[in-house]
């Protein structure tokens, strides 16, 4: 199925968020998530299922001012 | 009337909802020429609080493989990790108060803080600040428990409101993000102050050059926030430590009780005793 990762379009077979994460290779990365605009905490990324046409971002600590 | 409080030393602690900490300048971590000139700068600034923010991680499917890059935010963490300071994670370039909020929320769970530099945008130009939207998410994220450090414009009807909506700490801009133009309303600052006299208060944005950050600790204000006045100085190392100096001496000043300024000359000779030689 095709969804939007990070504003990118992606094809993907995982059936979770967490799954989704390592398909893309974030491992145990520090990343917070959030699915179609609302934040999913680490803990429920195993509960949170993927559907086609989400909206995936996946973010990262980055310099800041 | 001088409703400043001019009381204390120089090694008192600035407080930010119960958490004291010794340094006074808040040091933001973006546009460094490298991360390890971000480090080096960091240390000279002696800075306990550095501003981190979050984004997309790019190219993680290629990064996170055997033989690939390393994630670039993963590294920069562990960066900020070692040098043991605390973070204060914002959430710039955020327009609406639903995107300022769910990136604070993200941002708790990463950083492990309810620290937040609430920054919700309201004009491209001047990276001015929507007020009204600031309002509504500072009052949101407060009831969420969150410790929100709101950047503001010197407002007086906007700063009370942000206190009624649970913020501690108020931070009024000095001028645009990143224009380097120092205090443009000292008018304004200075009655901030006045009406909160014990309101942790700090200056962030728009400072360019030490004497800016001196004389918002001379108006009375607990410490100062800047970035892009160290990040994109020719030496930044030095510069943080030129912005450490300063801000120290416009706090001793501001105990030391400044001079009132005077329209006219008044000799600082004794005029008592002088020769007539005329």
């Amino acid at each position: 199925m095709k969804i939007i990762v990070n504003g990118e379009t992606a094809d993907t077979r995982a059936g979770t968020l967490a799954d989704l994460l390592g398909e893309l290779g974030f491992g145990e990365a520090m990343v917070a998530t959030a699915l179609n605009g609302t934040m999913v905490r680490k803990a429920k990324r195993g509960d949170t299922p993927i559907a086609d046409g989400d909206r995936v971002e996946i973010l990262a600590p980055m310099q800041g001012g | 009337m001088d409703a400043i409080n001019r009381t204390g030393t120089l090694a008192d602690p600035v407080e930010f909802y119960g958490t004291k900490v010794g340094s006074r300048l808040l040091l933001g971590t973006a546009q460094y020429p490298s991360p390890a000139i971000l480090g080096e700068a960091i240390r000279a600034s002696s800075a306990d609080i550095v501003t981190v923010s979050l984004r997309r991680e790019s190219g993680a499917a290629k990064a996170g493989q055997p033989g690939g890059a390393p994630l670039a935010g993963q590294s920069f963490w562990q960066l900020i990790r070692d040098l043991g300071v605390k973070v204060l994670p914002n959430t710039a370039g955020c327009k609406t108060v639903k995107e300022a909020v769910t990136t604070a929320q993200m941002a708790r769970e990463l950083f492990d803080t309810p620290w937040v530099k609430l920054e919700v945008i309201g004009e491209d130009d001047t990276l001015q600040p929507d007020v009204f939207g600031l309002v509504e998410a500072a009052r949101i994220l407060s009831r969420d428990g969150f410790q929100v450090f709101p950047y503001t414009t010197e407002d007086l009807v906007v700063a009370e409101k942000l206190v009624a909506a649970g913020c501690e700490v108020l931070m009024p801009w000095g001028a645009p993000i990143g224009s380097g133009r120092g205090l443009n309303n000292p008018y304004g600052l200075r009655s901030l102050r006045a009406h909160f006299p014990g309101l942790p208060l700090v200056v962030d944005a728009g400072v360019g050059v030490p004497s800016h950050a001196a004389a918002a600790m001379e108006m009375g204000y607990d410490a100062v926030l800047l970035n892009t006045a160290v990040a994109k100085a020719g030496d930044p190392v030095r510069m943080a430590r030129a912005f450490a100096r300063a801000i120290e001496a416009g706090r001793e000043a501001l105990i030391a009780d400044p001079m009132e300024a005077r329209d006219m000359a008044a000799p600082s000779t004794p005029v008592m005793g002088r020769a007539v030689l005329g």
